[in-house]
């Protein structure tokens, strides 16, 4: 509805313009402007269902449909070819249009990382809905994510687990997502900013812990901080470019640390398909 | 009248804006784009064909001032398309996921080649208006490109490259002011040459800083390092090995560890970040002399080997910010030679943060040589207990593929076979690289090291191996002699205490591979089963990356696309499959085609106007012109780009070999074709014949089977076969002349590489001169085609050369380029 306003103004002003009257123009698009933006202002407001949020949601419902047909292919990561229904709920009850700036709300729900600013991306939603369901988070959980970014990720664990602490490092990143988070009204996220080496020592230990910021080593405080069958997920790769993923799981019995190496697709490399 | 400084001054000007565009890419973005980017625009240099032979006619009447606006259009757009393209939106990055940044890349290809396109027009405008001359204009103009390449390399030891940009616009404007001092007779007007040149240096030095100011990426990790809270700036430095930012970060440590145990818990001291181009993180640890804060390293996949050996004498090739002897110290290695190739970055660890660093350099035992480290191993006739590799580029980096078009001449089949040769009986080599899924890197390494071994004789080289890894690295390590009972249970342990996996270890089983750090398949194990046994052809076709060892001849160990994975790649590219695909091959590709496309509409085109032009009797054929002017386009740049890579393997260092090379190869190409117009008249006047025709008589075998052939064009085939004879004399001596001078220093390798270069330039400076000269007396409508022609075919062969020595390797560059010579002196027979 914003957008066809925006039309609608635009071509009044041609029309008035084509006719010469270029101050009258200027006024009529200045208050249309003002118009246009209250509009904008009002439907982001949440007044009762707008054909956007229809929009919206029918925008999310083609993201879970594009995630699941991509389930499909990553059965070797998640030991099944679906992505848990739990998941699919939260990653649809987001509005992650919130979490983009607004010159990229149009992609928000598009198969695809977007840039947030300061270097940083909100990822794939896939990749998110895959992170979220390799650490199997259970209504009664605590879970710790290092690197808030735009608060995606956290907003979605927040519709999973008891509880979500997010630390950010890049203050910037973090006041905005913090301030965005509890706009949203998701009052079971606590943000800060910070170190996230040392993982959240007060609220320890961690059902599940999200490492989404790169590290060239696992922090062993975080290992620590990780419930004895608790399971943490690290994201490898480049920029826009997830190679794959680490999970890192604690053996209940003897609190032996392992890793396993997932790829986000089921990708054989020998040609002949076995060895 | 122009004077012909003037277009050395372009042509200098152009070919540094080329180089220093490769510069300012590489520390604005990281992506293969760049390349693209540089290779397209440089159809500039074809479209300048183009457009003068359609306005040549009018240009020729004022040609003093067409050259001098075209030469003070490319100084201005040399910095303006650069300040232009700074602020674009452009991100390489997420090319796959934005249809929208293909349209940047298109304003980025227009934008660069407006530079290209000006400096071009001057040149060909000065071919054109002057057919008597043409020899000597290419002469300098191949001359000043010479100078460009040693000149900018210089500029960019003393000045950042964003300051080096207005040299580059100097160059144009000094060659306007030079072309507008000149009368008609040729006499320089000097005081007003003097006041223009003034005026010249003032606009460059006037232009603000701000609008060449660098602007790194944001995802960059010198950027992102930036936002964090307490990060400093503490130097930066301008280079010839890259920009350097030395950074420290007092709320929030560096911590970098790579390959660290998951089991250690130690955290390690503060460190300095030090980042080339804006990327490719390494570090300065503080170092007080205490070993204790060091122990962490012990828990890294690299301190592998120094569980097998006793007090190691030990080779480190490429130190960095010296992690790796910090590393040997802790293990008291009693003699550590380290050598690094950045001289920047040894000052730094040893002089400027010396207190910081601990001057690692000074302790007992260590020496530091600034080398390149296949030239430091070839010269040195010293044996170690353990050389070795140690990762030195960012993950993000590696894991982008972006050296995937670079020469890596340490990890080829002939490196590890000097690597054995010097070290010790028992003694390691060991390398430590970042971990990829599916494996590439170590897999590459590992059949490496089985075709070294098996080089030397040894018939089981699976008992000299071994791979380790551990979450996001691996180690490869090669014996010189056979594992023992003592040696695979050391390793076993190592790795146990520290959660590492086997990948491979002769007597190991398929599950013991795979226990602490899961992999969904036995990638390492199968692989290098694999390798060791008969089934390793069949291995390197079926997988579907490239991982069969590279050569010298073929050195691009970064690579390994295959076409076989790219529909696949391609269709699971939101899934993943784009970050398994290797770019670099891929976009060189692109590149090729989009530049094909553009050169036969930019060749095309002048046809158009060009048609109504009626041939006189016997005149050249239009085909016969363009036929021999991309045949020798090509084989230029064949023979060069081929040549340049022989000798920076004898050289060492890519960043002054490369340019030093290239000046020899372009100086004495110009020398050669100043020369062209008397090579004619001398060999004209020798058969006694009128020119073009003349005949030579050719004698085999003393004189019992003479035969005469008639030779329309002796010139053209004295140098013809003057290229093929010194062509080939490089093919055959030179790899092991090389092997036997590698050991001079540097400056008589300087010596012998210009006494090499010099004939095989000289000769290949004639063809385009002398064909050229008789374009101009055929059919000089066609002059400009012919030049355009040529810039073309020179952009296209840059990129075809480096696909083809992907693929064939250098040599098969080289002989092509022969063949395409003599294509060429068959066409204008």
């Amino acid at each position: 509805m914003a957008q066809q306003d925006k039309i609608t103004t635009i071509d009044l002003i041609r029309a008035i313009l084509a006719r010469n009257r270029a101050a009258l123009a200027f006024g009529i698009s200045l208050a249309a402007v003002v118009l246009g933006t209250s509009l904008v202002l009002l439907v982001s407001a949440r007044l009762p269902v707008t054909a956007v949020q229809t929009e919206l949601a029918a925008e999310r419902a083609q993201m879970v449909t594009t995630m699941e047909a991509h389930a499909k292919q990553a059965s070797t990561t998640l030991g099944r070819n679906y992505i848990a229904p739990e998941v699919l709920k939260a990653v649809s009850a987001v509005p992650r249009h919130e979490f983009v700036s607004d010159r990229l709300r149009g992609d928000a729900y598009a198969d695809r990382p977007l840039p947030i600013g300061y270097g940083q991306t909100i990822s794939q939603p896939f990749i998110v809905a895959l992170m979220t369901d390799l650490v199997r988070v259970r209504p009664d959980d605590a879970v710790l994510e290092v690197g808030t970014g735009s608060g995606y990720q956290a907003a979605v664990l927040a519709h999973l687990a008891r509880r979500v602490y997010t630390i950010e490092i890049v203050p910037g990143l973090a006041d905005s997502a913090a301030t965005r988070l509890q706009r949203l009204g998701y009052s079971n996220v606590v943000a800060r900013t910070g170190d996230g080496y040392y993982g959240w020592e007060e609220a320890a230990p961690f059902d599940s812990i999200i490492v989404t910021a790169a590290a060239s080593q696992i922090p062993p405080p975080l290992i620590r901080q990780l419930k004895p069958e608790g399971r943490m997920v690290i994201p490898v790769g480049a920029p826009f470019a997830v190679q794959y993923l680490v999970l890192v799981e604690r053996d209940p019995d003897n609190g032996q640390v392992t890793t396993r190496q997932l790829l986000p697709v089921r990708f054989v490399p020998l040609a002949s398909g076995g060895q | 009248m122009l004077p012909l400084l003037a277009v050395a001054l372009v042509s200098a000007g152009a070919l540094a804006f080329e180089v220093l565009l490769t510069r300012l890419f590489s520390i604005i973005q990281w992506h293969h784009f760049a390349y693209m980017i540089i290779s397209i625009a440089l159809l500039g240099y074809g479209a300048s064909g183009a457009f003068l032979a359609v306005t040549g006619n009018r240009l020729r009447r004022h040609v003093g001032a067409a050259f001098a606006a075209g030469a003070i259009l490319f100084a201005v757009s040399t910095v303006a398309s650069f300040a232009v393209a700074e602020r674009l939106p452009f991100n390489a990055l997420a090319v796959i996921w934005e249809p929208r940044q293909l349209l940047y890349l298109l304003v980025l290809y227009l934008l660069f080649a407006v530079p290209f396109f000006c400096a071009a027009t001057c040149i060909g405008l000065a071919l054109v208006a002057f057919p008597e001359r043409i020899g000597r204009t290419y002469r300098y103009d191949l001359v000043g490109a010479s100078m460009g390449a040693i000149g900018l390399m210089l500029t960019l030891i003393v000045l950042f490259p964003n300051v080096a940009l207005k040299v580059v616009a100097l160059c144009g404007f000094l060659a306007a002011a030079l072309a507008i001092s000149v009368r008609e007779t040729g006499v320089v007007r000097k005081r007003r040459a003097v006041g223009y040149a003034t005026a010249a240096i003032a606009a460059c030095a006037a232009l603000p800083q701000s609008w060449t100011a660098l602007q790194l990426s944001e995802y960059k990790g010198l950027s992102q390092t930036l936002l964090v809270p307490g990060v400093k700036v503490l130097a930066e430095e301008a280079g010839l090995y890259g920009l350097l930012t030395v950074v420290s970060s007092s709320t929030i440590p560096f911590r970098y560890a790579p390959g660290l145990s998951l089991s250690n818990s130690m955290e390690p001291p503060a460190q300095l970040g030090v980042f080339t181009d804006g990327d490719g993180l390494t570090v300065i640890t503080a170092f007080d002399s205490r070993l204790e804060p060091l122990a962490y390293l012990d828990h890294t996949l690299a301190a592998l080997p120094y569980h097998l050996l006793e007090k190691p004498e030990v080779l480190i090739l490429g130190v960095g910010g010296g992690a790796d002897v910090l590393l040997a110290l802790l293990h008291r290695a009693p003699r550590i030679d380290a050598v690094e190739l950045n001289p920047q970055l040894v000052r730094l660890v040893s002089k400027r943060f010396a207190e910081f660093a601990g001057r690692p350099y000074e302790q007992p035992g260590v020496r530091i040589h600034v080398a390149e480290a296949r030239s430091f191993v070839a010269g040195s006739r010293d044996r170690y207990d353990l050389i070795q590799l140690p990762l030195l580029d960012s993950f993000a980096t590696a894991a982008a593929g972006m050296h995937s078009l670079s020469e890596s001449y340490i990890y080829t089949i002939e490196a590890f076979e000097q690597y054995l040769d010097h070290l010790r009986p028992g003694g390691y080599l060991a390398i430590t690289r970042w971990l990829k899924l599916p494996p590439r890197d170590s897999l590459r390494l590992f059949a490496t090291a089985v075709s070294a071994l098996e080089r030397r004789g040894i018939g089981d080289p699976g008992r000299h191996l071994a791979l380790v890894r551990s979450w996001n690295t691996t180690t490869l390590l090669v014996k010189n002699g056979p594992l023992t009972g003592e040696d695979a249970a050391a390793i076993r342990r190592f790795a146990e205490e520290r959660a590492f996996d086997l990948g491979f270890l002769r007597g190991v089983s398929r599950e013991e591979a795979n226990r602490f750090n899961v992999l969904d398949q036995y990638y390492f194990f199968d692989s290098a089963i694999a390798l060791l046994g008969p089934q390793r052809k069949e291995f390197f076709r079926d997988y579907k990356f490239d991982v069969a060892p590279t050569t010298d001849d073929r050195p691009y160990f970064f690579d390994f696309f295959k076409w076989q994975a790219l529909p696949e790649l391609l269709e699971r590219r939101t899934l993943g499959g784009a970050a398994l695909l290797d770019w670099g091959y891929a976009v060189l590709v692109a590149t090729l085609v989009q530049a094909s496309v553009l050169a036969l509409v930019l060749i095309l085109t002048p046809l158009l106007w060009l048609g109504r032009q009626r041939p006189q009797a016997a005149a050249l054929a239009r085909w016969r012109i363009a036929l021999y002017f991309i045949a020798i386009g090509f084989a230029f740049l064949f023979v060069e780009i081929a040549s340049i890579q022989r000798f920076v393997l004898f050289l060492g260092h890519p960043v002054y070999a490369i340019p030093v090379v290239l000046c020899a190869f372009l100086f004495f190409a110009g020398l050669g074709s100043g020369f062209a117009p008397r090579l004619t008249a001398r060999l004209d006047a020798l058969q006694g014949l009128p020119a073009p025709g003349a005949l030579i008589r050719l004698t085999g075998g003393e004189g019992r089977c003479g035969w005469v052939v008639r030779v329309r064009h002796p010139a053209l085939a004295l140098a013809v076969t003057g290229i093929v004879a010194a062509a080939v004399l490089h093919l055959v001596a030179a790899p092991s002349l090389f092997r036997w001078l590698i050991p001079l220093p540097d400056t008589l390798k300087i010596a012998v590489s210009l006494v090499l270069i010099a004939p095989l330039a000289f000769f290949m400076g004639l063809p385009f001169p002398l064909a050229l000269v008789r374009v101009a007396a055929a059919r000089p409508g066609l002059v400009p085609w012919a030049w355009g022609i040529n810039g073309c075919a020179s952009v296209l062969s840059a990129i075809l050369a480096i696909l083809l020595a992907m693929s064939l390797g250098f040599s098969a560059v080289l002989l092509i380029a022969l063949g395409l010579y003599l294509v060429a002196a068959a066409t204008l027979r």
